[in-house]
């Protein structure tokens, strides 16, 4: 009896947890549409242009302007439009003429593939780095990690991505050049996750997924680099509080080797408000990176949204902030269970 | 410091690895031409509604029309589609007899049923570059009439009045007069649309190479059309979506592409220094201009409209910012066109320029806003003019912009100067006069904006003679009213034009006849190989 109880309440606490969070995703999400929505139709830009060009006859652009309803009071269109997308439908892009949620699906994976194996290569080297400078404070290496930071905080990375290209690929020859892969290679394989490095290697064309990898490793790198700059400075700072912890003197006390007290003790403590810095991080580069998207001619969300934007293509623009905004949503909600994973107390 | 050591480990095997990759290619395949371009501007490939240059020259290498013309001489027009032509003696109806055993690179065989049907279909779908067909009187209602098919490779054109018979050829070798394969778009079509939610992205038409493949944003890949009469040198031509022109230059200089489209006058300069590369470069028929808005008190003046180009240091501007990309010129005719005048008669007079102002009673100048769209080369130029206009007392407030949001407020004629450019439609004279020397309505709710609109200028008399220039079915009587109209727009209108586009290519050397025409949907990869 009592055990069915404690069934009952465990559900009831956990459909509440999940209601809460659908409501807190819907409410955010119809903010967003409404500021982008607004903003969006204030700007002195003329959407009509954007699709029938300048030189449209004035019949061509009343009747465009008309099915764009943009004719009909300002409140109307908004309520049409969030009609419309409640069921799904956003429109499509002026510019393409894609369903703009078929242009996202399109753009999207570039994206996804670029800023996970960035958010990688900031995790791998950044933790380590902050860990590292955070135990040999004020020492050299403390110092190699600060200025590590701050160059990557304050160098444009567009520029840092003209000179890695000039380097790495003019020079040296390491690696590819701008794009995602060589010609070549682009008809070996179909796309079918929109991620070249899971398509050719699920496929077996192994050529074109090393030739994916070597255009892919300079711009995930130099995302790597930014997201490392970030989460090596966290680290340190966490792992400083950690450290001073009376738990780790306990830890040295008993005689704990060194190792064990700074990676399995004071880390596992810092982790928990890592997971935050990293999730956040993570979700800046889904945004998409435009200028690294623009130097490496990388087809993703950040130049479409941006190309979008310079067109007055607004039906495009509040496709992908809600996408945007969705995934922070939800990467917020993997923090908050990886939270849970990680301190019992939270439980 | 235990950890230490392993994670110098780890960077190095990951530096390592990096290497390994470095079997990259160093050339494009032999039978494939690799281009970088920005071709963000691109928003369909159906002909009937390919308004922008990127898609024109797509349009140009795989679609035919019944005619073209000799891209060396413009006047030297020819049948492509269409073996042979008369017009009748009233004027008003062309009679077009095709090529025999022409086929689509279906398969399927050009016909005349062909012709009348993506004739139609482009005036029907009234598209944005529908006008072109449609200033002839040609509607949705009244199309099926006048464009008919009288054998089964002939067809008849009925327009509403007597043009020069130039103007109609041209319009009908403008990319929307593109040839169709009907058999194909009829199995494609949905609920009446002609087929235009395929052909969007897809391809119907018999030109030198097929469109196999676009990517929005990413790549477009040209094949070889096997049922084209002359095959190409060259399998396959791809355009790769590249827009930072760094870029471009680093791919081209290692040989990952052959051409660079888009580079800026530095880079280019760099460029003609490499001995891989040359460099190729052809006028275009698009001018650059600054708009003077006449609803401005000072701007309506005409002292002030003259002062204002003399105090342009055209020289400086097409040697500096804009080499390479432009040369001075300054009639609203681009060199090349029926009638173009050459005489570039305004240079920087600050002297001269205060004497009108003086004239006008503003010894002392005045404030005025330039509405800058903000890219590099615009910027560049605008901040040229600031300089040499406050020379003579004028000081300009240069207004960036997104380009969309300054066409907006040029087409509300809310600005004071415009700095724009202006491309011809088509290839004739009428392209360009109808816009900068005719103003049908000068009142403020007017439906068409043609340039003397939105600058609020009524030409007077000029209106009537651009639509009589039209109408002159001699060539040389023709030629001499647009000299006259040009010359009327140098003198008082309210346009400083100062440049005409050259377009310019970075080739690598291996490259052969690589062509830039006078209009983007000229220029011709089909005859392109590589060494």
């Amino acid at each position: 009896m009592t055990e069915g109880g404690g069934h009952a309440s465990a559900l009831r606490s956990f459909l509440k947890k999940a209601a809460q969070f659908v409501i807190v995703l819907m409410t955010t999400l119809l903010g967003l549409v409404a500021v982008t929505f607004f903003i969006g139709r204030v700007v002195p830009i003329d959407p009509v242009i954007a699709i029938v060009g300048d030189r449209a006859p004035p019949q061509v652009y009343e009747r465009v302007r008309t099915e764009l309803g943009l004719d009909r009071p300002l409140i109307e269109q908004f309520v049409i439009y969030v009609k419309k997308a409640a069921t799904g439908d956003f429109g499509n892009s002026v510019l393409t003429t894609n369903p703009v949620m078929t242009d996202i699906a399109n753009v999207f994976p570039a994206t996804l593939e670029l800023a996970t194996l960035g958010t990688l290569i900031g995790v791998l080297f950044g933790i380590p780095l902050g860990v590292l400078a955070a135990v040999k404070r004020g020492t050299l290496i403390d110092q190699f990690v600060r200025v590590l930071g701050l160059v990557g905080y304050s160098v444009p990375i567009f520029w840092l991505g003209l000179m890695g290209l000039l380097l790495f690929y003019a020079k040296l020859g390491w690696v590819a050049g701008p794009g995602r892969i060589d010609v070549t290679y682009s008809y070996l394989y179909t796309p079918v996750t929109g991620i070249v490095l899971l398509d050719t290697a699920m496929q077996g064309q192994w050529d074109a997924f090393w030739d994916a990898v070597s255009h892919v490793i300079l711009p995930a790198c130099l995302l790597g680099y930014f997201s490392l700059a970030y989460i090596s400075r966290m680290t340190r700072s966490f792992m400083l509080n950690e450290l001073a912890q009376e738990y780790v003197i306990a830890a040295r006390v008993k005689g704990l080797s060194e190792f064990r007290v700074i990676w399995r003790h004071a880390l596992r403590n810092a982790a928990v408000p890592l997971v935050t810095v990293i999730a956040l991080s993570y979700a800046n580069l889904l945004e998409g990176s435009v200028l690294t998207e623009t130097v490496f001619a990388w087809p993703g969300l950040g130049q479409y949204i941006t190309n979008s934007l310079q067109n007055a293509d607004m039906n495009a623009v509040l496709g992908g902030t809600l996408v945007i905004g969705a995934v922070f949503v939800l990467l917020n909600l993997v923090s908050d269970l990886l939270y849970r994973l990680l301190d019992p107390r939270t439980r | 410091m235990k950890r230490l050591p392993k994670f110098l480990l780890s960077a190095a095997m990951v530096a390592s690895m990096a290497t390994s990759f470095s079997a990259v290619k160093a050339a494009t395949p032999p039978d494939t031409l690799v281009q970088a371009w920005q071709s963000d501007d691109i928003i369909s490939l159906d002909p009937a509604e390919i308004f922008e240059m990127s898609a024109s020259e797509i349009a140009g290498n795989t679609y035919e029309r019944l005619i073209t013309y000799d891209i060396k001489d413009v006047s030297k027009i020819s049948g492509q589609v269409a073996e042979s032509w008369t017009v009748s003696p009233d004027g008003k109806t062309y009679t077009f007899k095709l090529k025999p055993n022409r086929k689509f690179a279906s398969g399927n065989p050009i016909t005349a049923e062909d012709v009348v049907y993506s004739l139609q279909r482009a005036v029907s779908l009234d598209k944005s570059p529908a006008f072109i067909l449609g200033q002839f009187g040609l509607t949705k209602d009244n199309v099926k009439d006048k464009i008919k098919q009288t054998g089964p490779l002939e067809l008849t054109i009925e327009v509403d009045k007597a043009y020069a018979p130039t103007l109609v050829l041209y319009c009908l070798g403008n990319s929307v007069a593109s040839i169709v394969d009907k058999k194909l778009l009829v199995q494609n079509e949905k609920d009446g649309d002609w087929g235009y939610n395929w052909l969007k992205t897809h391809y119907a038409g018999s030109g030198p190479y097929i469109m196999r493949d676009w990517k929005a944003n990413e790549v477009i890949v040209l094949e070889r059309n096997p049922n084209y009469e002359k095959k190409t040198p060259l399998a396959r031509v791809i355009y790769r979506h590249i827009k930072e022109t760094a870029s471009q230059r680093l791919l081209l200089e290692k040989g990952d592409i052959d051409v660079a489209r888009n580079l800026n006058p530095e880079e280019l300069a760099a460029m003609s220094k490499n001995a891989d590369v040359k460099i190729q470069s052809a006028p275009k028929g698009t001018v650059y201009y600054l708009g003077l808005n006449q609803k401005n008190p000072n701007l309506a003046k005409p002292e002030v409209r003259q002062a204002l180009k003399y105090l342009v240091d055209y020289q400086a501007i097409a040697d500096t910012i804009m080499k390479n990309k432009g040369e001075v010129h300054q009639n609203f005719l681009p060199k090349g066109f029926l009638g173009a005048e050459s005489n570039n008669p305004y240079k920087l007079d600050v002297a001269k320029a205060k004497e009108l102002l003086a004239k006008a009673g503003l010894k002392d100048g005045f404030s005025v806003t330039m509405d800058t769209r903000s890219t590099a080369e615009i910027t560049g130029v605008a901040q040229a003019m600031q300089q040499t206009f406050a020379q003579a007392g004028i000081k300009l407030e240069i207004l960036p912009m997104d380009s969309k949001q300054a066409l907006t407020k040029y087409r509300a004629r809310q600005h004071d100067i415009y700095i724009g450019n202006w491309g011809s439609d088509y290839q004739d004279p009428n392209s360009n006069a109808d816009t900068f020397a005719a103003n049908d309505d000068n009142s403020d709710g007017a439906k068409a904006k043609p340039l003397a609109w939105r600058n609020a200028w009524d030409p007077g008399p000029l209106t009537a003679k651009t639509r009589a220039a039209v109408m002159e079915r001699d060539g040389e009587k023709r030629a001499q009213m647009y000299k006259e109209l040009q010359k009327a727009v140098l003198d008082d209108g309210p346009f400083v034009i100062f440049l005409q586009q050259t377009e310019v290519a970075a080739v690598r050397k291996n490259v052969e006849n690589f062509i830039l025409g006078p209009s983007f949907s000229d220029n011709d990869m089909s005859q392109a190989k590589k060494n």
